[in-house]
């Protein structure tokens, strides 16, 4: 493998590219010879890529539970960590949180792209997105449960009065030890 | 992982090697703080140029110093401050190498060696009574003889050997009404005159022998008239006194111990005079002044006593000390005041009619008048007389003129400050011209060079002096204009003699003097004094071009009902900017929190009274004043009484007619202490001007506590009156120490705490919701700080957050002392080593950084001690949770760093006070301690976390930066071309 990559990789000097772009007629510049058409062929083969298209379909929705299902593995090793980082505030416990944090929503962003090679009007892809977002939500929940055990959340009373100021007093009064 | 958890150690060793430095290098010495020295008031000097080589004059002084100083500059060669209750009587020089002090009333002599100022011998001399006190040293000429000093201290005589101090031998007087007004010793002879009044007119003479003391002859005689027990001795066998009228004189002579009066009246000598004469010192055998109104006469007395009027002056005239001249003659100095000149005229005592010298000196205005002359002669190199003339003038300041200029000068009146108020310095002016900042510009880089050089230890020593130079006579901070930070400002100071001054903070330099002309003597008012200061102006609103002003407030005198007086000075230029004398008496000044729309803070003046005077006397502060009437309170304390008392305002003054700027009190409240078992010794309010960041605190697991807060509380301790004198006359049964904190607008007492076996003196401070004190345990014979902080228990409930969050709470609305807040009170004490003599805390811009306390000890030196050791909520075993909080394991004893000493290595010698100033970095405060001496410097409590410390290498950075964009480049470079060759396969 190795080998050969190499050999792929400084060796090749020039390359014909054998991808049938034939399927897309717009894309072509030239027009089929004449007698040629390209229907017949579609439909003399159609038995065959239906079973293969069957195929695909299975294989893609396999797959996408199989994507929808990878954060579990990442919420356990989250876990452990956050189990290793322990509960005092340091740059280890605050890196491992927001990582934590960090990483659920940016898979959350990316929804769309994660199943997109999975996309497939046969294919049922609502099961493992919303499997996939419950995942991630659960990975953000336990970041923030972190995040609170860390004492950075401002979930206390102390935390909405400790930068208020003194009252106002009413009355005002001065005076003392006489002058002398 | 593996990385980041090796990053981590990394980070925590680090973190582990920064443990808070509160002191400082040695190098860092005077960046920041500045340290004067002064002496005080010169009452005696005393001449030595015996030895050419030193030329030195030895003073003492009202502020109980004695020093030696160099007669060239003027600097300090030694000097020794004596406790404050050790007033220095008299000061001489024996046997040529010996100071000796008289001191404490006569009772306490000591001999000083005079090169170095280390003390050779004491002696403490007993008597029954007080009594005049007299220091004579015998002159003999012959060296090798033991001189002795003969004192005349709490109504005895004593001989002391001047080589160990021994009291030879100690003479009582039988008569017990004698008070004993010369002691005088003829030149040459072993005995000595001792002269008094037992009576009104009943004079007596003593002669004893000066070797051992005993009596040789002692004669009475009767006057037939009364004396006025002023004495003046012309020469060693003739005395003048002024008999009980003021109105004539007598010539007292005592040939050989033989007593013969002869009485000549004043009016038949001065033609035109009238009004009682005071006697002023004799200056020289044979001649003596006498002040008749505001004519001075000079009289001689010729043989047989016969009185002959040699000179009359009417300027203010000061008559120096005998000088003894050539052989057996004698000089004296007279100074005379003309204008803004001081004539100086030298003359001889035989010789009336002509001058040895007369000198016309141009004087500043800003020191007033001559108050005491001491004269000294030199021998020039052409062997012609010089003289040097030391003088002291009214605003304390002590002069050496010489050859009709003033040598040197020292402004001792910055030795006693009575009161001390900031001023900010002016704005910078736009427009710095490029040049300078050119010029800067190359001076700062050569300065970063430098200290690069120095970071990285290349620099030689030649480099290292320049870069400390740079670093001590750095020009930003000495600058007239106000900085970023807040460090430079100018501190205005009230002294004794009535003089301001204000003082530089970056340097500690004397930008302007002021000799206030309304605390100067005047027709009425006889004997001013200043007795505070306050801020006035204080413009923010037009600060380019308006000054800033303060407040000075007065007393014609000593006594409660003594009229006040008022000056505003500008404390930019120094100009009295308004002055005038009230028609009330100064018994409070109360500055209000509003100002009118010129930014002029309102001041009650409250006299004695009890009404309250509203300044600045415009109809718009009265409006102003009128509409927060209601809310304004008034307390005095009566400490002889034992009383504090509470009052109201109303809106007019009873029994005075049409005066809308007068307002009455009436009594709301009194605290009545016990007489027979309480005496008030010391009270403390909060700063008016301290700044609290917050109201909670925050304790353990996220819990909250809510301080209380309130500007109108008062700490009243008070002690036991048989406990009430010195440590030790009291046994601890029946001694005991009083703490109160009492709210001033309600009268409510709202803790009380007693210590028993305890006693004062009582040194506190109150910051916050916290008070600490100082005071003395008798049973364990140690003294103790205790410390109670307050809380407001009423607000603990509001613990539910969402009510928080919304907003939902009170704890921001105006509280009422009439609501009558539930509080509780938490308190500790704890051992500490030092008494106190002042005590002080940290005050910075908002309130966040923590607090230290700053203890002015009995050496005289400044100790910063934080406020987490004074912690009520410190406990032997701290939790985990509590250590995290950072609070400190109990001890029995509060802990002395050596390293936070504040004044490093240095003293306040005669310690006073301590004044915090915040800058306008958070961090970072401004200290001013002073006693005889100055010190200042800049306190960061928490470190300085808002800023880069001073010694920051900035080329550092710039070369870090530099390497590290220039590494970019070049990496950037070769990735470019290896991605290129990549390409290229």
């Amino acid at each position: 493998m190795e080998k050969g990559k190499g050999v792929m990789g400084s060796g090749r000097r020039w390359a014909v590219d054998f991808t049938d772009n034939s399927t897309a007629p717009s894309s072509r510049d030239i027009p089929d010879p004449p007698g040629f058409t390209r229907a017949s062929i579609d439909q003399d083969d159609s038995a065959l890529s239906k079973q293969k298209k069957d195929a695909e379909a299975n294989w893609k929705s396999q797959k996408a539970w199989e994507v929808a299902q990878a954060p579990f593995k990442n919420l356990m090793m989250m876990g452990f960590m956050m189990w290793m980082a322990g509960s005092t505030v340091h740059l280890f416990s605050i890196g491992i949180t927001f990582s934590a944090l960090w990483q659920p929503i940016s898979a959350l962003q990316g929804v769309g792209k994660v199943f997109e090679p999975y996309k497939d009007s046969k294919v049922e892809l609502l099961g493992p997105k919303l499997l996939f977002i419950a995942l991630n939500l659960g990975g953000l929940a336990l970041g923030v449960w972190k995040l609170n055990t860390l004492g950075l959340l401002p979930t206390h009373a102390s935390d909405w009065v400790s930068s208020l100021p003194p009252a106002q007093e009413v009355e005002y009064s001065g005076g003392g030890i006489p002058l002398h | 992982m593996a990385a980041a958890v090796r990053f981590f150690i990394l980070l925590l060793l680090f973190l582990s090697s920064l443990n808070p430095i509160l002191s400082l290098y040695e190098d860092q010495v005077g960046l920041v703080d500045w340290h004067q020295q002064y002496i005080g008031k010169v009452k005696h000097a005393v001449f030595h140029t015996q030895k050419t080589g030193r030329k030195r004059v030895v003073v003492s002084t009202e502020e109980n110093v004695v020093a030696s100083l160099d007669l060239r500059h003027g600097e300090i060669f030694w000097r020794h401050v004596l406790g404050t209750k050790d007033a220095i009587d008299g000061i001489d020089i024996a046997l040529g190498k010996y100071v000796i002090t008289l001191s404490s009333g006569g009772s306490i002599l000591r001999a000083w060696n005079l090169p170095d100022g280390q003390m050779v011998w004491e002696s403490s001399l007993q008597g029954p009574k007080d009594s005049k006190t007299l220091l004579l040293v015998e002159k003999s000429s012959k060296v090798d003889k033991d001189n002795m000093v003969i004192v005349l201290g709490r109504g005895c005589l004593h001989g002391v050997s001047s080589v160990d101090g021994e009291i030879l031998w100690k003479k009582e007087f039988d008569t017990q009404s004698l008070k004993i007004q010369q002691v005088i010793q003829p030149p040459g002879s072993d005995f000595i005159y001792v002269v008094g009044f037992s009576s009104s007119s009943l004079f007596e003479v003593y002669q004893i022998n000066a070797k051992n003391g005993e009596e040789l002859q002692h004669e009475t005689a009767a006057f037939t008239g009364d004396f006025s027990q002023e004495l003046s001795l012309v020469s060693s066998e003739t005395l003048v006194a002024l008999d009980a009228a003021r109105s004539s004189l007598v010539t007292i002579s005592l040939q050989s111990g033989k007593i013969s009066f002869q009485q000549a009246y004043i009016s038949h000598l001065v033609e035109g005079s009238s009004g009682p004469a005071v006697m002023l010192p004799s200056p020289v055998t044979g001649i003596f002044a006498v002040k008749i109104n505001a004519v001075t006469v000079f009289i001689k007395v010729t043989g047989e006593g016969k009185l002959e009027v040699v000179d009359k002056t009417e300027h203010t005239t000061i008559i120096s000390d005998a000088l003894p001249f050539t052989e057996g003659q004698q000089a004296f100095a007279l100074v005379q005041h003309e204008g803004n000149k001081i004539h100086l005229i030298m003359k001889l005592a035989d010789n009336w009619g002509s001058d040895l010298l007369k000198e016309t000196i141009e004087m500043d205005q800003q020191r007033g008048l001559v108050h005491k002359v001491f004269v000294n002669n030199y021998i020039r190199t052409d062997r012609s007389h010089g003289f040097r003339v030391l003088v002291v003038m009214e605003d304390h300041s002590l002069l050496l003129l010489q050859q009709g200029a003033v040598v040197w000068s020292r402004e001792e009146s910055l030795a006693s400050i009575v009161d001390i108020t900031t001023s900010e310095l002016p704005l910078e002016k736009q427009g710095v011209s490029v040049a300078k900042v050119e010029h800067n510009l190359f001076e700062w880089l050569k300065g970063h060079w430098l200290k690069l050089k120095g970071t990285l230890m290349l620099a030689s020593p030649e480099d290292v002096a320049a870069i400390q130079k740079i670093r001590l006579k750095s020009s930003e901070k000495s600058k007239m204009t106000r900085d970023h930070n807040g460090f430079r400002k100018l501190l205005i100071v009230l002294t004794r003699a009535g003089k301001l001054f204000a003082l530089h903070t970056g340097d500690g330099r004397i930008v302007w003097s002021l000799l206030l002309p309304l605390l100067r003597y005047s027709e009425n008012c006889q004997h001013p004094m200043g007795v505070n200061l306050y801020q006035w102006q204080v413009p923010h609103h037009h600060a380019m071009d308006e000054n800033p002003s303060v407040l000075v407030v007065g007393k014609c005198g000593q006594s409660s009902d003594a009229l006040g007086v008022l000056s505003f000075v500008d404390t930019y230029t120094g100009k009295v900017l308004r002055s005038f004398g009230l028609d009330h008496s100064v018994a409070q000044v109360v500055p209000l929190p509003s100002t009118d729309s010129t930014e002029q803070r309102l001041h009650l003046i409250i006299d004695a009274d009890k009404h309250a005077h509203l300044y600045p006397k415009t109809p718009e502060a009265v409006g102003i004043f009128q509409s927060e009437l209601s809310n304004i309170y008034g307390y005095s304390i009566e400490a002889d009484n034992g009383i504090i008392k509470g009052h109201a305002l109303k809106s007019k003054c009873v029994g005075k007619e049409a005066d809308e700027y007068c307002f009455g009190t009436r009594e709301l409240w009194s605290v009545v202490f016990p007489s027979e078992s309480e005496k008030i010794i010391a009270t403390v309010t909060r700063r008016p001007n301290e700044v609290v960041h917050t109201q909670a605190k925050v304790i353990v697991d996220q819990d909250v506590m809510y301080k209380y807060i309130s500007r109108n509380l008062l700490f009243v301790a008070t002690v036991a009156p048989k406990a009430s004198g010195e440590i030790g006359s009291a046994t601890p049964e029946e001694s005991w120490l009083i703490v109160y904190l009492i709210d001033t607008v309600t009268g409510r007492i709202l803790h009380r705490m007693s210590h028993h076996g305890s006693q004062g003196p009582v040194h506190a401070v109150f910051s916050e919701n916290w008070v600490v004190y100082h005071y003395f345990n008798l049973r364990a014979h140690r003294y103790e700080m205790s410390v109670i902080e307050i809380y407001d228990q009423s607000r603990a409930e509001n613990k539910d957050v969402w009510k928080l969050v919304l907003g939902k709470h009170n704890l921001t609305s105006p509280i009422s002392s009439y609501s009558r807040p539930e509080v509780v009170t938490k308190s500790q004490s704890y051992f500490f080593t030092h008494s106190v003599k002042a005590m002080a805390v940290t005050l910075t811009a908002k309130g966040i950084t923590s607090k230290q306390l700053l203890i002015g000890t009995i050496g005289d030196q400044v100790l910063a001690l934080d406020k987490r050791f004074l912690d009520p909520r410190r406990t032997v075993n701290p939790t985990q949770a509590e250590k995290e909080e950072g609070i400190i394991p109990l001890t029995d004893s509060l802990p002395i760093i050596p390293q936070s000493y504040v004044t490093h290595a240095l003293k306040v010698e005669g310690l006073r006070g301590i004044i915090t100033v915040p800058a306008k970095l958070e961090s970072t405060t401004l200290v001013f301690a002073h006693g005889v001496d100055l010190f200042f410097t800049q306190l960061a409590p928490s470190r300085t976390y808002d800023s880069l410390t001073e010694d920051f290498s900035y080329a550092l950075l710039l070369l870090t930066i530099i390497a590290l964009v220039a590494a970019i480049f070049v990496t950037w470079v070769l990735s470019e071309r290896k991605d290129l060759q990549e390409k290229w396969r």
